[in-house]
């Protein structure tokens, strides 16, 4: 356990770790672009600068192993000097052509240009080098002129979805990244995690759905709403509508990750089939049976055919019609009480919802017991 | 999950497509591979992605698990790599188990699951001596009409190997839905009250009529009918409710969010079922293929719209938030639940009588919860306050003050000693043969959800996967004739889907692949409702289907 001093802050740290993550731990935020803590260092940018007492170059501090009585400083104006100097150039290869991605003043390397005390505007490269909206994939949205080559996105589908999508190509000047060896995103084998748009400190990559959509009013941390794994993350929410889906690093499973369903797949909330009222059948409203129907067309779905052909009954009987609560709540309840004071409680069939809350499951599971008196209860577990 | 991404030297997957089905946990599992060089194991019939990780992909046919897990199992007897202390301290049956895995010797094993006998020494090798091993399963196990068999001989295996109910070891089922473990857990089951308490117990049924102040005497409800107090028998399994409907066992159902034409196997017998109620309310989000049959339709919420906990394959419960309000008339699935239910006891108020849970007279999510602490053992100490401090809860949480449990069975299991099964192999209920040569296996893609109803009105997972595609193995594209963009033509014995092909060496050759989450193109067409006769799930992994060209 190396034992050293940030500031003069005291601190010992186990073997091996890194000047950025031991002042991480003393609540000493080091300016940083290219490291992130899930990923393996990298060491590109050159941000994360700090003296050591005893060294005549700086050193970058997300390679740096901690030491043994080592003394390190974080912010002097040798270093102030240095990290304006960097984001300088970082600055004068970077163009933002002017469409609002909705998040560019929020990125990570926005923040530490106005920091510095940079200006983005007049400090930018005056012209784009690539085109904006370069790969085809419909969820990753790919502006090469706001890369700052930190290699998060590498390291991200390497070590993260382990897909090993991206790559650096070419070298010096010419050096960008890379998806499926120039093919693009899909053909690459990219599977839409989203996740190196979500370790993009520059927007360079960014979230094709949500371009536009401006910044959100709020963000609510849930739980997704598809498989089993439990992962959580941040609605960011603007009128009463989602906007994006935005990775939350405290999430206890799954962390920054996500997958394409989970970080793309929301819109359906707002989607125009939703529904909104209660519908009944018009021979409820009408006081007729149900079986008058059966006499008028003979069944009700259509079964002689597949699916293919699969429509609605013809009886105008049969039609939807919007009701209000009280109307549709209250022939839900005659219904169910009639069959069950007719037939007997295990007439009726109660099934619950995976997709539900426990609180909505275990309602259900009283209302089949305790109101209906039945045992029939089950859900999609076996399907 | 995190001890067996972290802690698992080995790692056996069996019937899970896990990168496609739980994708974050699948790349977890890769991760494991990259970077800590987890040997990986990987059993199936399809040639997953996550075989481009395994050590050892074992191609077994469709329905031939129990062969292939007693075949390994003779192996690591043979070569004494059972532990030994394990299975002395913590189990019994262990005799009668070892004269039916002495049935499988190598040879044969091949010879019912098409393995090669060295690929089998392989794997036997691995499981025996690598530690721990954890063991991940999914529909892959369970829809098989030996699905509980199938579990109970992975359970033999772990026992075998000592690795149970230790970090990176364990018998993992993957849950496929958000909250079907809750929904288990509140009683969303036939035989068990919440927690797991079986209905036919009395002392547990006196404990919950007390609670919801339901009285034993019987009542008369109609001229000539009397209801009782709660019901003794177990109840029907949904594959037993909708037959239920045809012979007239069953006359209505109240359907919150499920879609059982799309879900169901032998959607045509299905829909004939449906047709035969008396009477169907269905609460949902979207109007699905099975609304076409009902008569009521309740607008419920969004995920993005209530508050509540979902608990995870893990047992971790966890909070949903409320993120924007119901849309339009729509309403707190829990609201529109206790209206129905006081209204039914409204018109029948001499039902209920006075209990600590007896009323509906809820004003949240969190009400409710409180609700359940009080009835459930494994649920009694998680609370929205633990929750919204970020304390992380893994059931069971039997109060206030306890931490959770992030493994089971650490000491022992739940019924003392582990019990070892003997387990044979029986063939699948439908196998191919002239008329339907075609194995054909079911299940979900990448992009799309279960019955497709959230997923298919998503825009970018739509652009991403927009139609169904059926797996053809290049071999037989080449006999039947099939071209880039070709459609094939796939029926059983009970129905036909159209469909374009996709001709790729995940599935092997005589045996296709398709998905439920189109409905002009959805494999439960074809699929058929032979069940295990425990579990009752459905046989959804082998269907004999024949092919050709449209």
């Amino acid at each position: 356990m190396p034992h050293l001093t940030i500031n003069g802050n005291p601190i010992d740290v186990p073997e091996g770790t890194t000047i950025l993550r031991a002042a991480e731990k003393l609540g000493i935020t080091i300016p940083t672009l290219c490291d992130h803590p899930d990923l393996t260092p990298y060491g590109g940018c050159r941000l994360c600068l700090v003296e050591v007492k005893g060294s005549r170059n700086l050193s970058a501090s997300c390679a740096l192993a901690a030491t043994e009585g080592m003394e390190v400083t974080t912010e002097s104006a040798q270093l102030t000097e240095a990290r304006r100097g960097i984001l300088e150039l970082l600055l004068f290869a970077y163009h933002d052509s002017g469409y609002a991605d909705g998040q560019k003043e929020t990125t990570q390397f926005m923040r530490w240009v106005r920091h510095y005390g940079l200006d983005p505007v007049k400090q930018q490269s005056a012209n784009p080098y690539h085109p904006v909206n370069s790969d085809s994939n419909p969820v990753v949205w790919v502006d090469m002129n706001k890369c700052i080559l930190c290699n998060r996105c590498i390291r991200a589908c390497a070590e993260v979805q382990g897909r090993f999508v991206w790559e650096l190509a070419e070298r010096g000047f010419n050096s960008h990244i890379m998806a499926g060896a120039g093919a693009g995103m899909l053909p690459g084998r990219c599977e839409s995690c989203g996740a190196c748009v979500a370790y993009c400190p520059t927007g360079a990559l960014d979230n094709k759905p949500s371009i536009g959509a401006g910044l959100p009013d709020k963000l609510v941390t849930t739980t997704c709403s598809y498989c089993g794994v439990g992962c959580q993350f941040d609605l960011n929410i603007k009128d009463g509508k989602i906007i994006r889906v935005t990775s939350n690093p405290n999430a206890p499973v799954n962390g920054m990750h996500l997958c394409v369903k989970g970080r793309y797949g929301y819109d359906y909330v707002h989607h125009p089939e939703r529904l909104t009222r209660p519908k009944v059948r018009r021979y409820l409203l009408e006081g007729k049976a149900k079986s008058e129907i059966r006499e008028e067309r003979g069944e009700m779905g259509d079964t002689k055919t597949n699916h293919l052909s699969s429509h609605p009954p013809v009886s105008a009987l049969w039609d939807w019609v919007e009701t209000d609560w009280e109307t549709a709540l209250t022939i839900t309840a005659d219904k169910l009480r009639e069959t069950r004071d007719h037939y007997g409680p295990d007439s009726i069939g109660i099934l619950t919802s995976a997709k539900c809350t426990n609180e909505e499951n275990y309602l259900m599971n009283k209302l089949a017991r305790q109101v209906i008196r039945t045992n029939n209860i089950d859900h999609c577990a076996r399907l | 999950m995190d001890d067996v991404a972290a802690k698992a030297q080995a790692l056996f997957v069996i019937g899970s497509n896990t990168t496609e089905q739980h994708p974050v946990f699948g790349a977890m599992l890769r991760q494991a591979v990259i970077q800590r060089g987890a040997k990986l194991i990987v059993a199936d019939p399809r040639r997953i992605d996550l075989t481009e990780f395994a050590t050892l992909h074992l191609r077994q046919r469709p329905g031939t698990d129990i062969a292939l897990l007693n075949g390994l199992m003779y192996l690591i007897l043979e070569n004494g790599w059972e532990d030994k202390a394990f299975i002395a301290e913590r189990c019994e049956g262990y005799e009668e188990f070892l004269e039916t895995v002495k049935q499988y010797p190598p040879e044969k094993v091949s010879e019912i699951t098409g393995i090669p006998v060295a690929k089998l020494q392989q794997a036997a090798e691995i499981m025996g001596t690598v530690k721990p091993m954890a063991v991940m399963w999914a529909m892959g196990i369970t829809q098989h009409i030996v699905g509980v068999r199938n579990v109970m001989t992975l359970a033999n295996l772990q026992m075998l190997t000592g690795n149970m109910g230790k970090p990176g070891g364990g018998v993992n089922p993957l849950r496929g839905q958000n909250n079907v473990q809750g929904a288990c857990d509140m009683g969303g089951l036939p035989n068990v009250y919440t927690a797991y308490q079986p209905v036919i117990n009395e002392e547990v049924r006196k404990k919950f009529a007390a609670a919801w102040g339901v009285s034993e005497a019987p009542r008369l409800v109609d001229d000539n009918h009397t209801i009782h107090g709660l019901a003794d028998k177990v109840g029907l399994t949904v594959t037993e409710m909708m037959p239920g409907l045809l012979d007239g066992r069953t006359h209505a159902l109240y359907i919150l969010a499920e879609d059982p034409i799309m879900s169901d196997p032998d959607t045509k017998h299905i829909r004939h079922c449906l047709e035969a109620a008396d009477f169907i309310v269905l609460q949902e989000i979207f109007p699905t293929e099975t609304s076409h049959y009902a008569d009521v339709l309740l607008p419920g919420v969004t995920f993005a719209e209530k508050d509540g906990t979902f608990t995870n394959t893990e047992r971790r419960v966890q909070l949903v938030r409320q993120a924007i309000p119901p849309l339009g008339e729509a309403r707190q699935d829990w609201e529109i639940i206790a209206e129905i239910a006081w209204r039914i006891l409204g018109a029948d108020a001499a039902s209920v009588e006075h209990g600590p849970w007896a009323g509906w007279d809820y004003h949240s999510p969190s009400d409710i919860l409180t609700e359940i602490n009080a009835l459930t053992p494994s649920y009694a100490g998680i609370n929205y306050e633990r929750l919204e401090r970020g304390e992380r809860l893994q059931w069971p949480v039997p109060n206030a003050e306890h931490p959770g449990t992030p493994i089971l069975h650490t000491k022992g299991f739940a019924r003392g000693k582990g019990k070892f099964m003997p387990i044979d192999h029986i063939p699948p209920a439908e196998r191919p043969d002239d008329d339907y040569p075609f194995v054909m296996s079911t299940g979900r893609v990448l992009y799309h959800w279960h019955g497709g109803e959230m997923t298919r009105r998503a825009e970018s997972l739509m652009s991403l996967y927009g139609q169904a595609l059926v797996e053809v193995n290049p071999s037989d594209a080449e006999k039947l004739h099939l071209v880039a963009e070709s459609f094939v033509r796939v029926e059983s014995r009970r129905g036909v889907i159209e469909a374009k092909a996709w001709v790729t060496e995940r599935v092997p050759p005589g045996m296709v692949y398709a998905n439920f989450h189109f409905p002009a193109a959805s494999a439960n067409e074809l699929t058929q409702a032979a069940l295990d006769p425990v579990s009752k799930i459905p046989e959804y992994k082998v269907t004999a289907v024949k092919v050709e060209l449209v």
